[in-house]
């Protein structure tokens, strides 16, 4: 038996320094967790409301929009609406966690178990976060981009900056890369390559290829159009990338705020994509924590009943019927993926052999969840992982809601037999950002007209966009592109255009 | 691994982008301002508080999809089996919408703090153009701190500075500290060797007469508070409440009087740094009286309303000089006035209120139920208006209802526009 790390409920920066070594020791050699190095910061209810409305970054640049949030969490803050978070981390190296003042001893252990290693080891890892977040530069990206916008202020004056800024909020949606680039050519590279192919050539001539008829020629125009789009790197669904690169009227400032924005979207574009995942390895990482640290003696049971009771409500998922239901609690969902994980490797029934034969009965949970985390996203994740014991478990069940259907809603698969592959395909789906963000690209500018810019949506399962918030943001998009832009809605499945829009750019000041 | 303590770092980082935000909603604010104003008591409409604003134009549009066809996993089946159908109306159907996205169109709250609040609530009104002239030029002499002087009263003189100059002086010049005296005198009491007790005697000696030449304060230390005078604006303002207690007067009434009153207040503390209130209550005489009596002292008896002037005029010209003060006067009555009063009236108020106030409004309160319009010129109303006629700077209004006393109020300190102007 060692020492307790502390007693009651208070707690000083000591303490901290020894909760924090110890769930390091923990950590590291029992989890075998790979972490950035930790930085913890204390910081009272008003900072933290501070931190909620600039997206929990500690800093950022000034925008109204960031006001009306803090105006409505403080709203809602002091009407007891809601409670704060115990803690904020953000993926940056040295890794940030705040954590709040009033947490008691127990809580601030809980906290730094779950963010300064849980996500912490997640944000180092994990895939999406190496190939789209750089973790050493944010903040001094960040820095930057706080004092570009100030001198943009300064210059260009305040009242243009902010136009600026709410069109790129307004598409920052779509300013993201989905997919990761093209690598930069390399010229010597490129060099040798063509030698290649020049050698294959010769070693492969044969005149009789010569005879073999080509497809039809193509026409004028329809080389036109297709060098047209090689230019403008079309199509594109990166609606801040393509303004910022061919816009033709922005000044230059202009397109540097529009990067900026595009950048820290970039930046929280994996942090959606991996809720479940991220807050399920905190959580499982918080959980093994606390427990060692109470079987080694170094946490009092009272103190550990506090954590069972806070970790029980983190880890609560209301069902359907549940007044209290809003969907999936990514916490409840990935803390129980993980620990079936855990069982399917340590103690695998036989039909999790048949399902898992890969990881079942492996024996080293650790190892095969390492890799989990480092290698899946949310959508991933849940259609590889998600086993039968586990759909039985929530009783999960599948409905097809057709608004033609006149009957009702369907009930389309339960948790059985039958079930369990579609409830499995359906449930990933719902963390598909592909699928959840309306699919929308630039096809096409008519350069040798009014240079109309033209959006398509492909509509998947009828579902369209909002009419009055798309009304509202092309109108930005049309500023920023200062010409007309049109958006057609065209069914996935018919071609069918079902809808279009266009808009006229607002007046904009002569200068341009 | 670090800790930073941050809960020292300066506070209010959200405090530009909160400011950005009011100034963009500003129109909608102030409106909702008004709206809120009307229905709450004055004491808590000058707390500050909740509003609510119209999301329009503040809002922050996506490109974000709805409707379609839905498929959605959920957790916790009973009793469901495959292929049943559930009528649409009833559970199951799934509360989809995601709470803060699909209400666009709902009102969003937050909360003012008082001075935001004030400040959108009293943000288009203004002193009327005699007030404001007259504010301008008055100004007065007043003091200011003007660094340090070697001369001055004693009153004036710094002790700190003194003291560290002082101490500054010592030490450069090396003055013995009485501690060093000390030691070598106990020295020299245990000392026998008569050769040392001789060298010691002189050091003592020598430090003494060091000690002497370099006094603890030197005059050449001294030094005094030096002040300034600077021409000053005056800042200061006294606001007469006068009242008819008469029996007619009910408590309705007064409660739309001291509704009024207290907007002045405020307005005029925000104006002025300092503002005193005189309280003048009346029946056929008058006595200036404290808050309390004055809202809620019994009292009955006629009216005659030049004794309140009278009163106020006496005690402005015993305490309040107009050259020193701004002077406002706000009167509530329910318009009754013994006849032969009037000559009076009109006497003492152009002869002697007026020309030395910034501002004379009128309030004349009636019952609830009726619409002002509907009330009859009563006698002081009438009078009243033949002085305006004749060019008096009067500013007269008549309330019936709580919800009037806002409009009323910016009514009367509104940026000004044509025809107050003429009669000021």
């Amino acid at each position: 038996m060692s020492e307790l790390l502390f007693e009651g409920a208070d707690w000083n920066f000591s303490t901290l320094q020894r909760i924090h070594d110890t769930c390091e020791t923990i950590a590291r050699g029992e989890l075998g967790l790979d972490t950035y190095a930790n930085q913890i910061e204390v910081i009272t209810a008003e900072q933290m409301l501070d931190a909620y409305s600039s997206v929990g970054m500690p800093l950022f640049y000034k925008h109204w929009s960031f006001g009306k949030h803090f105006a409505f969490h403080e709203a809602s803050y002091r009407k007891g609406l809601m409670g704060l978070a115990y803690e904020i981390v953000i993926n940056s190296s040295p890794c940030i966690s705040y954590l709040m003042e009033e947490n008691t001893a127990t809580m601030q252990t809980l906290v730094i178990a779950h963010a300064a290693f849980g996500h912490n080891h997640f944000f180092k890892n994990n895939y999406l976060f190496k190939q789209w977040t750089d973790a050493d530069g944010i903040l001094d990206y960040l820095e930057f981009a706080r004092g570009y916008v100030v001198q943009c202020e300064e210059r260009h004056g305040r009242v243009a900056v902010e136009h600026t800024l709410d069109a790129a909020h307004a598409l920052m949606s779509h300013g993201v890369d989905r997919y990761p680039g093209k690598k930069k050519l390399d010229l010597r590279e490129e060099e040798k390559r063509a030698g290649k192919r020049r050698l294959y050539e010769e070693a492969a001539f044969n005149d009789l290829w010569r005879t073999v008829p080509s497809g039809p020629t193509k026409t004028r125009a329809v080389l036109n159009v297709e060098r047209r789009r090689v230019l403008l790197g079309l199509p594109q669904e990166n609606l801040l990338y393509f303004l910022e690169k061919t816009a033709p009227r922005l000044a230059p400032w202009q397109r540097e705020l529009i990067r900026i924005v595009r950048h820290i979207a970039q930046y929280f574009y994996p942090q959606g994509q991996t809720k479940v995942m991220n807050e399920g390895t905190a959580t499982y990482v918080h959980y093994r924590i606390m427990n060692r640290l109470h079987q080694e003696g170094r946490l009092t049971d009272g103190n550990f009943l506090e954590f069972l009771q806070s970790h029980t409500n983190v880890v609560f998922q209301p069902e359907f019927d549940d007044p209290r239901f809003s969907g999936f609690n990514p916490y409840a969902l990935g803390f129980a993926m993980m620990q079936d994980i855990e069982r399917i490797v340590t103690e695998p029934t036989a039909e999790d052999r048949e399902w898992f034969p890969d990881i079942a009965g492996s024996g080293d949970a650790m190892a095969v969840l390492r890799d989990v985390w480092a290698n899946y996203r949310d959508e991933s994740f849940v259609s590889q992982f998600l086993s039968p014991h586990l759909m039985r478990r929530l009783r999960l069940f599948h409905l097809h809601d057709d608004p033609a259907e006149r009957a009702g809603i369907r009930v389309d698969a339960i948790h059985d037999e039958r079930g369990y592959r579609r409830i499995r395909r359906e449930l990933s789906r719902q963390y598909d950002v592909g699928y959840i963000d309306p699919n929308i690209e630039v096809i096409d500018v008519d350069l040798a007209g009014d240079r109309r810019l033209m959006l398509r949506h492909t509509v998947v399962k009828g579902a369209q966009l909002n009419e009055t918030d798309a009304k509202r943001v092309l109108q930005h998009l049309a500023d920023l592109w200062t010409y007309d832009v049109s958006l057609t809605e065209v069914d996935a499945a018919t071609d069918k255009v079902l809808k279009e829009y266009v808009l006229n750019p607002r007046i904009q000041p002569a200068a341009a | 691994m670090h800790i930073i303590d941050r809960r020292l770092n300066p506070g209010g980082k959200s405090l530009e982008n909160r400011q950005r935000f009011l100034r963009r909603a500003k129109a909608l604010v102030q409106g909702a301002v008004k709206k809120t104003s009307q229905d709450r008591d004055i004491r808590d409409v000058l707390e500050g508080g909740e509003v609510s604003i119209p999301l329009d134009g503040m809002d922050e549009p996506r490109l974000r999809k709805e409707g379609g066809t839905r498929d959605m996993v959920l957790p916790g089946n009973k009793k469901f089996v495959e292929g049943d159908i559930l009528p649409r109306s009833g559970e199951g159907s799934g509360r989809k919408s995601a709470p803060g996205q699909g209400d666009s169109e709902d009102a969003f709250r937050f909360v003012l703090t008082k001075e935001e609040f004030v400040n959108l609530f009293l943000d288009d009104l203004e002193l009327p153009d005699l007030a404001k002239r007259k504010f301008a030029e008055a100004e007065s002499e007043g003091l200011q701190r003007a660094g340090y002087a070697t001369s001055g009263s004693p009153a004036n003189i710094s002790i700190s500075r003194t003291v560290t100059r002082a101490l500054a002086r010592r030490v450069a010049l090396r003055r013995p500290r009485p501690q060093e005296i000390a030691e070598l005198e106990a020295e020299l009491e245990e000392e026998t060797d008569e050769g040392r007790r001789a060298e010691l005697l002189a050091k003592i000696e020598a430090l003494k007469a060091k000690a002497k030449r370099i006094p603890f304060i030197d005059p050449i230390d001294i030094r005094y508070r030096r002040f300034e005078t600077v021409p000053k604006p005056i800042a200061q303002a006294v606001m007469f409440c006068l009242m008819d207690v008469s029996g007619s007067m009910s408590e309705h009434m007064k409660d739309l009087a001291k509704r009024f009153y207290m907007l002045l207040y405020v307005f005029l503390t925000r104006r002025y740094r300092h503002v005193e209130i005189v309280f003048i209550r009346h029946t056929d005489r008058a006595e200036e009286v404290d808050e309390q009596t004055f809202f809620y002292g019994p009292a009955s008896g006629g009216t005659l309303v030049s004794s309140a002037l009278q009163c106020m005029h006496d005690i402005v010209r015993s305490r309040f000089s107009p050259s020193d003060w701004n002077i406002y006067a706000a009167q509530a009555s329910d318009g009754d006035n013994a006849t032969s009063d009037s000559e009076n009236v009109a006497r003492i108020l152009t002869s002697n209120i007026l020309p030395v106030s910034q501002f004379f409004a009128y309030l004349e309160v009636g019952e609830s139920g009726t619409y002002s319009f509907e009330m009859p010129d009563s006698a002081l109303w009438s009078l009243y208006e033949r002085l305006r006629a004749g060019g008096a700077p009067l500013s007269m209004r008549k309330v019936r209802d709580r919800s009037e006393i806002f409009p009323v109020f910016h009514d009367l300190f509104q940026r000004r526009k044509t025809q107050e102007r003429a009669a000021s």
